[in-house]
């Protein structure tokens, strides 16, 4: 799993040639590498885009409105979970509770945190990123 | 050193604060008091765990440390012109945090520390009581720890609620060449933050707490799983333990004892399921987090196949507190078989979201209204989910409930790991009940059947009544497949994911069986 996560945050996705690699190396089959890969929904098979949106979708953020919040991004967006946006900068997952319940609706843009976001929050957060901040 | 004349101002780097603002307050203040040409020496802290005050700053004043917030970097200036340096008023001034209402009727022993300390400071960490517990532990050897630990009644804050002792005791009889002990870190219900506000804020704590078990189990390797989700925490706590690896707290001859522990963190990928115990040490193991039949249990073939203490994050944190007060002491607190406190976490559509550290025996409506206040959007409440995703959903006709592992069970609920997630009245709960079921799709670990086909299925069902469709018949089906889900799924993900199902079902009946019109109107008021 180190490795695995070390091969994501240097891609962005582990990528199919480290399958036959990693498989020698730990002394496991092909079919296991790649089980264990699909298995977490950390790690990704292709790459995303630059910079990856998560917003909560637990209930903490439901009960905040967090439902409405993110439906309404990705209609703007154009984009379905996991969806990437045509100029390959933004994409929007979902992200099963951040810890910031009791601040919701929350997000993790590029690794930094908001909380209590409404629509004019996290619009704003999206286009800094997508106008580039320093991705920390 | 620290000048004689500088303020210390704390700032708390809990993630729930720099998602609000606690980054851009600290420069700002650096920023201010440079322009002023005052000495102030910031102090990053954990949270005390009052989220909707956050960005909560609390100034070292000759009166004690005088809170302020919710701080924005905007208000940085007219602080320091108002003269907070002193303590002086401001619409913003909180007062001494202990006299705090949220505070004050607080019974803060996990959590003693979150918040007051630098999490990155042995000295600081041993300055409010830390090591204590361990250097006692010590003296009366591993069997009277294990005894002591029975004593205080204390039970695994995970959820399972099964009495931390007599796990502890297994282990500790189970001949092996190697023990483990790891620390169920991986804190994935809604409206849960506690570890990770340990994690974050009191991150020797939990070191001291698992070298206690080492000691007391006979066990050299521990292990804390956290989660990807938790970037910040996992750095703090790297951090911590590269800090007490070189302070000798960490390794061979710990302070000296003789005594040997070695801990490590892993992180977990995303997979809610890993917070399973055996689902959990399968990934530890560099595995899917698939779960394992029980028995054998954990406790006798755990991690490698080794005995393996699995406690949560919370009973963990707990044990230096038990050991250094005495486990009477801790004993003392709490109500019929649920001993001690719970850091209850309040949170979702709540005025005064936060940590609540209590003995057990508060009722829920106590914690909802009177302490959490009801809800942020001033509408009534409608249901409170207790106990994370898996929890039923309990509506305020039932607010007499105390908090108490047993009186929960006796209303079909759970207490889980502390959460409680509060709905206004414009909440749909048959929309609820399809996320449960939704969630239990996305997560099965896809083991057993129930859990892997009939989430699926009973999301489908839902989706039939959401439409208005035979919803007699399908609300039977539904009764039915969550029967098969509870008795027949292998761990709690399945067994459990029946508990908001139903829950909703048996007192929400109005959103299942009122669906026909897309229009319908929300409902006028709580029951």
């Amino acid at each position: 799993m180190p490795i695995l996560h070390a091969l994501q945050e240097t891609f962005g996705h582990v990528p199919q040639d480290a399958i036959p690699l990693l498989a020698e190396a730990l002394n496991l089959s092909r079919a296991d590498v790649h089980g264990i890969v699909s298995f977490y929904h950390d790690f990704k098979e292709a790459p995303g885009g630059r910079h990856v949106v998560k917003l909560c979708r637990a209930e903490a953020c439901q009960s905040m409105g967090g439902h409405a919040l993110a439906e309404g991004l990705l209609h703007r967006l154009g984009l379905d979970w996991g969806g990437t946006t045509g100029d390959g900068q933004v994409t929007i997952e979902p992200v099963y509770c951040l810890g910031l319940c009791a601040c919701a609706p929350a997000a993790l843009i590029d690794g930094r945190p908001l909380g209590r976001l409404n629509r004019e929050r996290l619009d704003a957060a999206v286009n800094e990123a997508r106008n580039d901040w320093s991705t920390p | 050193m620290v000048d004689a004349m500088s303020t210390r101002i704390f700032i708390p780097r809990d993630v729930a604060a720099l998602a609000v603002g606690a980054d851009q307050v600290a420069r700002a203040v650096e920023a201010q008091a440079a322009a002023l040409g005052v000495a102030v020496t910031i102090v990053r802290t954990g949270s005390r765990g009052l989220f909707w005050l956050e960005p909560m700053v609390e100034v070292e004043t000759p009166l004690g440390r005088i809170a302020y917030g919710p701080v924005q970097a905007g208000d940085v200036a007219a602080l320091f012109a108002a003269g907070w340096l002193t303590g002086a008023t401001h619409p913003l001034r909180v007062g001494r945090p202990e006299d705090h209402p949220f505070l004050a009727r607080q019974t803060r022993l996990t959590f003693a520390r979150c918040g007051i300390v630098d999490p990155l400071s042995v000295e600081d960490y041993k300055a409010a009581g830390g090591y204590r517990g361990l250097a006692k532990a010590i003296e009366a050897g591993g069997a009277a720890t294990v005894e002591a630990v029975t004593k205080s009644g204390l039970r695994g804050r995970g959820g399972a609620g099964f009495p931390t002792g007599i796990k502890w005791k297994t282990v500790r009889d189970a001949v092996a060449d190697q023990k483990y002990i790891v620390c169920n870190a991986d804190e994935g219900d809604s409206g849960t933050f506690a570890d990770r506000m340990i994690l974050e804020g009191d991150p020797f704590c939990l070191i001291e707490g698992m070298t206690i078990a080492g000691l007391a189990v006979g066990a050299t390797r521990g292990y804390i799983y956290s989660r990807s989700e938790y970037p910040h925490a996992n750095a703090t706590m790297r951090a911590a333990l590269d800090i007490a690896r070189a302070a000798g707290l960490l390794g061979r001859d710990i302070l000296g004892s003789g005594l040997e522990f070695h801990l490590e963190l892993r992180v977990g990928a995303g997979a809610y399921v890993c917070g399973e115990e055996t689902a959990l040490l399968e990934s530890l193991e560099g595995k899917r987090g698939v779960v394992r039949a029980k028995p054998p249990l954990p406790a006798l073939k755990g991690l490698f196949g080794r005995p393996t203490v699995v406690n949560n994050l919370l009973s963990l944190a707990t044990i230096p507190v038990i050991m250094d007060l005495g486990a009477q002491y801790y004993a003392d607190f709490g109500m019929g078989r649920s001993r001690g406190t719970m850091p209850i976490q309040l949170a979702g559509n709540v005025l005064h979201g936060g940590l609540f550290e209590t003995a057990f025996g508060l009722t829920l409506g106590e914690i909802v209204m009177e302490v959490g206040g009801g809800t942020a959007s001033r509408r009534p409440v409608r249901a409170v989910q207790a106990g994370g995703p898996l929890g039923a959903y309990l509506p305020p006709s039932q607010f007499d409930t105390p908090y108490d592992y047993e009186a929960f069970a006796a209303r079909d609920a759970l207490i889980g790991h502390g959460g409680l997630v509060v709905f206004d009245d414009t909440v749909d709960m048959a929309h609820m009940a399809r996320f449960a079921m939704e969630f239990c799709a996305e997560e099965s670990c896809g083991k057993c059947t129930p859990c892997r086909i009939g989430s699926t299925r009973g999301a489908e069902v839902v989706d039939r009544i959401l439409a208005g469709r035979d919803v007699a018949a399908n609300i039977a089906l539904l009764e039915d497949l969550c029967n098969t889900m509870k008795f027949g799924s292998l761990c709690a993900l399945g067994g459990f994911t029946p508990y908001p199902v139903l829950s909703a079902i048996r007192h929400f009946p109005e959103d299942f069986h009122t669906r026909n019109s897309p229009g319908r109107p929300l409902p006028a008021a709580a029951e």
